[in-house]
């Protein structure tokens, strides 16, 4: 018997089941209902003027067909904003089907719901849609400059304006300090769309029980609970009529914590209002033109420092494209404005962004959320620096390093959770002193010089971030031990990948005492656990895992007591070993957590051996007590909930080599070195797992994926053919370190690991290539044809 | 993204599938590996009233050294001809174009015949059939005919095939004595189709004299273009060769790459190819795998 428990590489438990197709992903189920399409808009800004369906009546197998005017007043209502905000004085979110505007290329009009797909599309496809097409609003800098407008009555495209400033310790403005310095510099940074596109899309699944009027839906989500709630409001249904269940999820990264998605809402519906089984699986060309994307924004930087390259002040003037609409709020722009000081003291620091529509899918979270944008902005920066006072990049950031000892940090901003933005630990130059030994930092002019001989190119850079992780307000854990030992473990955030099944079960086979085996893990299902946030913003080790190991820690003080009894022993004389309780340092006086569980829930009626043990001639030991004692509740189970003060600040360090071609200008990166922190680890493997699997998105975001809209607001490369996500042949070996700077905040000491792996990459692609090459890089993803140009252009 | 109606025919004979396909007309679409059609009968791209699907015939599963070349069959899969001793020593182009086909699962799928009938002017086997000068063979009811490369080939995404032929083989010429061939190109990502990519052939004479030196390009034209350079390659050398290809070459601009790099790359690969090709004819680079 293996007992691995918290802080072991154990190999993911899900891995052979979701490896070798046994995984049962959203178009898994449902295998006889009818199924919905969608037809979209091929405009990027239009009126709609006419539907006209009849063609499509004819199609052998068509269900029916929707468009706004068939949805009853709450399922056509706007989606809800789901994350207000005093500054976003003009969020907009689209319907379910677009009533009479649309906004951008791909957005929902009609719904057809068909014998199958395939019949649902050939009906789709003979649905003419009368439009008169509007000028489109492509690109931030038009959107501000432009008379065109995305909502006609939100002037100047500005959705949100909102600036924050932290003055210098003498009280300066970030402006004074500026220009009170000895240097200073300005410039212009650029970053491209992206998007989190898993590999499995959005899809939704919905049963009704008519006989109980209950509803159940499957969403490839990463949030249940939520998605239960909104659906349950918009559709009048009691919450206690709908569970919705996240079955595997391949793949999230951001966007599926998005909802109720238009699909979640409608889906549900038609099925309740057919009476049938009624599925929804997005396709790849959806995905890319009705979801969400992230990143794009327009940085304007200007930054005083001294001699030494301390930043005395940094002034960052923010675009951030949100496409057409706001459903998650200006989270991903108020990370990049609060996350851009990173592992840095700023001496005064402003910062303003503007939120802006333009006629592109809408923006909202993806792995990073903002902090990529972050990061690009002050490691460019920090590289400036260092090149205008000819320092090595690694001096300028030692400069500015916040120190151990100044721990709890606060950098005197407001973070995404609305709550002061303090760094409750790290150790920033031990992070980087094990990065430059793991590069090869110092020694990196000599292999520099050997490869020139050989007329190759190679350049070294780096990258640093801070990440506030496991934001609250809370998730919960519930942990059942059952007569035959096994011990039950439910949360309810949801799993895309990340490997809880392995992770949550360590850690309650940790607190409790038991074989790894013996332990269950289920998430993300609302019949086990109707209450959480959801799985998104590196939340969910910290979150869930606290919550768990509270919760076993109930479970095991009740264990404790109950053997106490049978042992005739002090509970506080016990240890659980094995799933057995024990007294200590006497052998062979132990009842099994099992034999714990039956006396747990004292029985009328014997249904097996164990059973009959719990019956009430079984001996009770004393037939002056009730049976369930006072205070107590039947059974061997516990539940709590972690709800922090606020988030847990993990960091991390890269650096890359890469190598430029003379020639044909290709960009190959040689070796990635990662140091990263987030404080103890549950199980290094998952850890190092989300690091590749973020750094592999990383170099995506750097070198290869970026959205091509056309000045019509037309998506340009909306397949897996021309949108170049990273194959593995582009990834390269990812070398990583530790380093461990416990949380405080938390039981376990944790921090979240899910997002590190893709914030700085972009940083410190650019680093590298900038001194590969000696030609700045402002604007990522950088391509060859792009360098080429960038060569011709310095001549 | 689901195909619009289609009725489909799985013949079992060659002579079946020339009847259905001529029945069919210009409604009808040979499917061989699928990996081109599938794509774009799932975008509703294309729309063919009948799909023909071949892959149950037999006798064309067949990749045959000639004493002239090699005869590739309609149903050998990439991946098949990649791995083939025999093609690969009568013309070693064959496999080191195919090494840059796409991924090992699309060669395993993807039928060599499928990829020149397919006539994508960024694919690698039309380039390696014009280079070489090979041909096709078409056949409908009653009539077979053998179509050379240099007609083959008539526009992007269009070859000579007509509405109702089915494509038999294809017959790639053996490389000659004294003769190199190689193949260099830039894509993306590994297996990508190529932003700019170039074969060359050359042939020397018994004193190591350049004879002929051609090449062809990818993603440069409407369709692969061929360019001899033996004038110059004679007279100025390799680079002098390689500018001109680059002269000669009419590449776009497109959401990967500008006209101009595709340029330059064009001209960088050319050179390497050429020089490469030379150094095989000469016996350099050790015997021809
Ligand atoms: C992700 C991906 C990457 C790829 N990358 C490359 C690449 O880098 N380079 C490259 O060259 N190719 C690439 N391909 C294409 C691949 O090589 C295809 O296999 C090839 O283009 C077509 O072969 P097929 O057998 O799949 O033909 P199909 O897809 O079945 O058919 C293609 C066309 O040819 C016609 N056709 C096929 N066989 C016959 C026949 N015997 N008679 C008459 N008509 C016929 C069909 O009607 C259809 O019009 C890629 C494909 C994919 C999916």
């Amino acid at each position: 018997m293996t007992t691995r428990l918290f802080g072991e590489p154990v190999p993911r438990r899900e891995d052979p089941r979701l490896l070798t197709g046994r995984g049962r992903y959203l178009d898994d189920l449902g295998a006889g209902a009818l199924e919905a399409a969608f037809v979209r808009s091929p405009h990027a800004h239009a009126r709609i003027l006419d539907i006209d369906v009849s063609a499509a009546i004819e199609v052998e197998g068509l269900v029916a067909i929707y468009t706004w005017e068939d949805l009853p007043e709450e399922v056509g209502a706007p989606l809800p904003l789901l994350i207000p905000h005093p500054a976003l004085t003009h969020g907009r979110t689209a319907r379910p089907l677009a009533r009479d505007v649309v906004r951008h290329v791909g957005e929902p009009v009609v719904m057809v719901v068909a014998r199958d797909r395939y019949l649902a599309e050939d009906a789709c496809a003979l649905i003419r849609v009368d439009y008169e097409p509007a000028e489109a609003v492509v690109g931030v800098e038009t959107a501000t400059r432009s008379a065109r407008l995305v909502h006609d009555d939100v002037p100047g495209n500005v959705g949100a304006h909102l600036v924050q400033e932290v003055p210098s310790a003498a009280g300066l403005g970030a402006r004074e300090a500026i220009d009170a310095a000895p240097h200073t510099l300005s410039f212009r940074l650029d970053i491209e769309r992206s998007a989190s596109m898993p590999l499995e899309g959005r899809g939704v699944y919905a049963r009704w029980d008519a006989d109980d009027r209950s509803l159940r839906i499957y969403s490839s989500t990463q949030t249940s609970t939520s998605v239960r709630m909104a659906v349950a409001a918009r559709l009048g249904l009691p919450l206690t009529k709908v569970e919705v269940i996240a079955p595997d999820v391949g793949g999230g990264f951001g966007v599926k914590i998005v909802h109720p998605w238009p699909e979640e809402v409608l889906v549900p519906w038609a099925a309740m209002l057919l009476g049938r089984e009624v599925k929804w699986t997005e396709d790849r060309r959806e995905h890319f033109v009705s979801s969400a994307h992230e990143r794009a924004q327009v940085q304007h930087v200007r930054v005083g420092f001294d001699d030494a390259g301390r930043v005395l002040g940094l002034d960052v003037t923010i675009l951030h494209d949100h496409g057409a609409y706001t459903p998650y709020g200006i989270i991903v722009p108020i990370i990049t404005a609060t996350q851009l000081p990173g592992p840095y003291r700023i001496g005064a620091y402003r910062v303003e962004f503007s939120s802006v529509y333009t006629n592109t899918v809408q923006v909202t979270p993806y792995r990073g959320a903002g902090r990529p944008q972050a990061a690009f902005c002050m490691e460019r920066t920090m590289d400036r620096i260092a090149a205008h006072l000819g320092l090595d990049r690694t001096a300028v950031r030692e400069a500015n390093f916040i120190q151990p000892d100044e721990f709890p940090y606060d950098q005197g901003l407001t973070f995404q959770d609305g709550r002061p933005l303090i760094y409750d630990s790290g150790d920033y130059p031990e992070s980087l002193r094990m990065l430059k030994e793991l590069i090869g930092w110092d020694s990196f002019g000599e292999l520099r010089a050997r490869a020139a001989a050989e007329g190759r190119r190679l350049g070294i850079g780096l990258g640093c971030y801070v990440e506030g992780t496991g934001v609250g307000p809370y998730e919960g854990g519930h942990v059942q031990i059952t007569s035959d030992g096994r011990v039950h473990v439910s949360t309810g955030l949801t799993s895309q990948g990340q490997g809880h099944e392995t992770a949550f079960a360590q850690i309650a086979a940790a607190e409790l005492g038991v074989p790894l085996e013996r332990v269950s893990v289920v998430t993300g299902d609302t019949r086990r656990f109707g209450y959480a946030v959801g799985t998104f913003a590196s939340r969910a080790a910290v979150m869930s895992g606290n919550a768990i190991a509270l919760a076993c820690r109930r479970v095991r003080e009740k264990a404790l007591r109950i053997a106490a009894d049978a042992l005739e022993a002090d509970p506080g004389d016990l240890e659980i070993v094995d799933g057995e309780v024990r007294v200590a340092g006497t052998p062979g006086v132990a009842v099994p957590l099992a034999t714990v569980a039956v006396l747990a829930n004292p029985l009328r009626y014997a249904f097996d051996a164990e059973a009959a043990r719990a019956t009430q001639f079984a001996g009770t030991p004393s037939p002056d007590r009730p049976p369930v004692a006072e205070g107590e509740e039947p059974g061997l189970e516990g539940r709590d909930y972690y709800s922090p003060v606020r988030s847990t600040f993990a960091s991390g360090m890269h650096a890359a080599i890469v190598e430029t071609d003379p020639l044909t200008a290709e960009i190959r990166v040689l070796r990635y070195a990662v140091v990263h922190d987030c404080g103890n680890l549950v199980n290094p493997m998952i850890v190092e797992g989300q690091i590749h699997g973020g750094v592999a998105q990383g170099v995506g975001g750097a070198l290869y994926e970026r959205m091509v809209y056309d000045e019509h607001g037309q998506l340009l490369n909306a397949s897996f053919m021309d949108f170049l996500m990273p194959y593995v042949t582009e990834v390269p070996r990812i070398e990583t370190a530790h380093l461990r700077t416990p949380s405080p905040l938390n039981p376990l000491g944790i921090k979240g690991a899910g997002e590190a792996g893709v914030i700085p990459v972009s940083a410190v692609i650019a680093s590298a290539v900038e001194d590969a090459e000696g030609i700045r890089i402002d604007r990522m993803p950088i391509s060859p044809s792009e360098l080429f140009d960038l060569r011709r252009a310095a001549g | 993204m689901k195909p619009p109606p289609f009725e489909y025919h799985a013949p079992r004979s060659v002579a079946e599938a020339m009847e259905v396909l001529a029945a069919a007309g210009p409604e009808g679409k040979v499917l061989a590996g699928g990996q081109s059609l599938i794509p774009l009968l799932n975008m509703r791209l294309a729309a063919p009233g009948h799909l023909v699907d071949v892959n149950r015939l037999t006798g064309l599963d067949t990749v045959e050294v000639e004493p002239g070349g090699v005869r590739v069959g309609a149903l050998a899969r990439h991946a098949r001809v990649e791995r083939s001793a025999g093609a690969a020593a009568a013309q070693p182009l064959l496999r080191q174009a195919l090494r840059l086909v796409a991924h090992p699962v699309i060669r395993n799928r993807g039928t060599v015949v499928g990829s020149l009938v397919h006539a994508d002017p960024a694919a690698e086997l039309p380039a390696v059939l014009a280079l070489l000068g090979g041909s096709v063979r078409l056949a409908r009811p009653g009539a077979v005919r053998d179509v050379p490369a240099a007609g083959f080939f008539t526009g992007p995404l269009e070859s000579a095939a007509e509405p109702g032929e089915l494509a038999l083989s294809a017959f790639f010429p053996a490389l000659g004595p004294r003769c190199g061939t190689a193949f260099h190109e830039v894509a993306r990502r590994h297996g990508d189709y190529a932003l700019a990519g170039v074969a060359a052939l050359v042939r020397l004479d018994d004193g190591l004299r350049v004879t002929t030196a051609r090449a062809v390009c990818v993603s440069a034209g409407p369709v692969p273009v061929v360019v001899d350079v033996t004038g110059h390659a004679c007279a100025d050398g390799w680079a002098a060769a390689a500018r001109d290809v680059a002269k000669r070459v009419e590449p776009e601009d497109d959401i990967h790459a500008s006209a101009a790099y595709r340029r330059h790359l064009t001209g960088v690969l050319a050179e390497r190819a050429l020089r490469e090709a030379a150094a095989s004819a000469a016996g350099d680079v050790g015997t021809r795998r």
